[in-house]
């Protein structure tokens, strides 16, 4: 059994936003406990407000207003301690990101600065995250890693507006990965691309993770992106881990109603055959329903389902799922 | 064959640069194909392939530097025409941005309906808007006077297929229709076409970046490539059959929803579009696998195989297999 390197504890963060002195409450992530391994691709797939990015923000340590943490624990383990990286001074949690952990943001290829060349992104980079190097040094560092990505050789002359989103979107994961991070964390990041674009940046984050062995978490809703990449993946469903499992069984054998629709609404080559989508629309976090947030839209929902939430399970080695349903005789004939 | 829409030719010419350095790029290049009535046609290729500026140019929003767009008997077309955008509507990418925050989504449904005089008291619109709501799943009651904030990003999208429905319009223009709406509320979108088409024999030209929707939704398919065509045919023949190579790089890049068909084989990305763009032979040659020096010089032509369209040296002499 591979370490555990980052571990949740039930992990609570809120959006809490004062509106003309009535408070809203917004539950992006409630509850959830994670636990990933060293030299593992962990997926995390949802749909768009479901609070995957907030998952990302907090365990990135990235908490700032309206975003709060309101219970729980992020856990690190670097060098044989475990560290908490929301209660760390600011100065250690600067000195654990990019060296440590790298965070790859959402719409990552608008993050570049437009007046500079790429070279002199990556000096400032490197000079405040490994001191100690000349402006030459830090070049040639930055220069080995883009060639060795497969990166064009005179790609950090270029200006970002030069580049195409892809093609931006490559360098800054080569921005994220160059002092050999641990755990890498991905927002969404073929998102907006073209398929072969895409397929390209697939293809870099692997050789990443290949020659590092490293951890990285990656949140896309493209399932297609998820069966590609991921060895694990977590399903969310309005702020909470509903379903996670390995890759081949999400897949081949999902449980949850919730994955089970996912799954099934996926178009497929050489399949004609007509496909539902999820029915109702998706729930607010600052208004979620009672007891499972799925059940107003579950076909399958009993009595309990409004009333409580149900806890996480195993179902199998290596397959939780949070759903009243399991133990019950009743599923798996409908569908 | 009867022909509800058919684009002859059209191309058109965009101009960058000052006077001096002036490039000039062919977004789209002699783009030709018809649409058949109470079919679903799609224009599938990556971005910057030139498929929403054949849209642009069908619904008249850009002028076509040359060829003509054909509707019914009448060869020149425009929005401005009444009697144009009675038969063909559109339905656009964002729906976030289809609609003005400020305004209640009523309002375009009204603004419709005085537009081409559809109702003529107010009894008989607001049952006309109810007719079009529930065929998307919707009703008026809970969508009157509420704002676009209101509404998901699938119902949204599935106002404004309503609002378009209400011409009784014979050809949907979709650009993009579902790729701002979450997965799993994607294929309620995709279904609602293919129920148009059964039941009213309404026609969608079905814009997209998306493969697998696309041979899910529609009856044929033409492939985009900087400009060009490159495959047009069944879409049963071209995807699970793609003879361009492009079309077989695409087929080969959509990430299956299956952990047991990864990718293994490494890919090669573009070199900036725009040295593609300028290209003067095949704009595909400078990533092909099966590029010859034939396909550096001169415009490859179009031959058909089996009722597809491909535009590729490689079929000009047909003993040649690969």
């Amino acid at each position: 059994m591979k370490q555990t390197i980052l571990r949740t504890e039930d992990l609570k963060a809120y959006y809490v936003l004062d509106l003309h002195g009535t408070q809203k409450v917004v539950k992006a992530v409630n509850e959830v406990n994670l636990e990933i391994r060293e030299n593992e691709v962990y997926g995390i797939a949802g749909e768009s407000g479901c609070g995957k990015t907030t998952l990302l923000k907090t365990l990135f340590g990235a908490i700032e207003p309206p975003l709060r943490l309101m219970g729980g624990r992020v856990l690190y383990r670097a060098n044989g301690d475990e560290l908490d990286i929301i209660s760390l001074g600011s100065e250690e949690r600067r000195r654990l990101r990019w060296e440590f952990i790298s965070y790859v943001p959402q719409g990552s290829m608008s993050v570049l600065n437009p007046v500079l060349q790429l070279k002199e992104s990556y000096q400032d980079f490197l000079a405040s995250h490994a001191s100690g190097k000349t402006k030459a040094e830090a070049v040639e560092i930055a220069k080995q890693h883009t060639i060795k990505l497969g990166l064009p050789r005179n790609i950090l002359e270029a200006y970002p507006h030069q580049l195409s989103g892809g093609m931006r979107q490559r360098v800054t994961i080569a921005l994220a990965t160059i002092l050999k991070p641990r755990v890498i964390i991905c927002d969404e990041p073929t998102t907006a691309l073209d398929v072969v674009v895409q397929r390209g940046v697939v293809q870099l984050l692997k050789d990443v993770q290949r020659n590092l062995e490293n951890t990285i978490v990656i949140v896309t809703h493209d399932m297609g992106v998820q069966a590609n990449i991921a060895d694990r993946v977590g399903i969310m469903y309005a702020g909470k881990l509903v379903e996670e499992a390995l890759t081949e069984t999400i897949f081949a054998a999902p449980f949850h109603p919730y994955t089970r629709y996912l799954i099934d609404s996926l178009p497929r080559f050489g399949d004609k055959t007509t496909r539902g989508s999820v029915p109702g629309s998706p729930p607010s976090l600052s208004n979620l329903p009672s007891g499972c947030p799925f059940h107003p839209r579950c076909p399958y929902a009993l009595n309990i389902c409004a009333e409580q939430m149900p806890e996480l399970v195993n179902l199998a080695l290596s397959h939780k799922v949070a759903c009243w349903l399991v133990g019950e005789g009743v599923y798996g004939k409908a569908a | 064959m009867e022909k509800l829409l058919e684009v002859d030719r059209l191309t058109k010419v965009y101009s960058l640069g000052s006077m001096i350095s002036r490039t000039r790029i062919t977004a789209t290049d002699h783009v030709s194909f018809y649409i058949k009535p109470a079919e679903i046609f799609a224009l599938a290729g990556e971005s910057g392939c030139g498929k929403s500026t054949t849209a642009r140019m069908i619904l008249g929003f850009e002028e076509p530097t040359s060829g003509a767009i054909i509707h019914g008997s009448k060869r020149e077309v425009g929005a401005r025409k009444v009697w144009f955008t009675e038969g063909v509507q559109a339905i656009f990418q964002d729906p976030f941005s289809t609609f003005n925050p400020l305004t209640t989504v009523d309002w375009y449904f009204w603004e419709t309906v005085q537009n081409y005089k559809l109702a003529g008291s107010k009894q008989a619109a607001i049952a006309l808007i109810d007719q079009k709501l529930r065929g998307v799943g919707l009703s008026y009651e809970e969508f009157s006077g509420k704002y676009p904030n209101e509404f998901s990003g699938g119902q949204l999208q599935r106002i404004s297929i309503a609002r378009a429905l209400l011409t009784d319009p014979t050809l949907l223009i979709a650009d993009e229709p579902v790729s701002m709406v979450d997965a799993s509320l994607r294929m309620a979108i995709v279904n609602l076409f293919k129920e148009l088409r059964e039941q009213y024999g309404v026609s969608v030209l079905y814009i997209t970046h998306d493969l697998a929707t696309a041979y899910y939704v529609s009856d044929r398919i033409a492939i985009m490539f900087r400009g060009n065509i490159v495959e047009m045919g069944a879409v049963e023949q071209v995807l699970m059959n793609p003879r361009h190579p492009y079309t077989r790089l695409l087929r080969e890049s959509i990430p299956e929803a299956d952990p047991k068909k990864r990718w293994d084989k490494p890919i090669i990305l573009a070199e900036l579009e725009h040295e593609e763009y300028l290209r003067h032979g095949c704009k595909f040659a400078g990533r092909c696998p099966h590029v010859t020096e034939i396909c550096k010089t001169v415009p490859p032509p179009d031959i058909s195989i089996d009722d597809v369209l491909v535009k590729c040296h490689l079929y000009s002499d047909h003993s040649v297999q690969f």
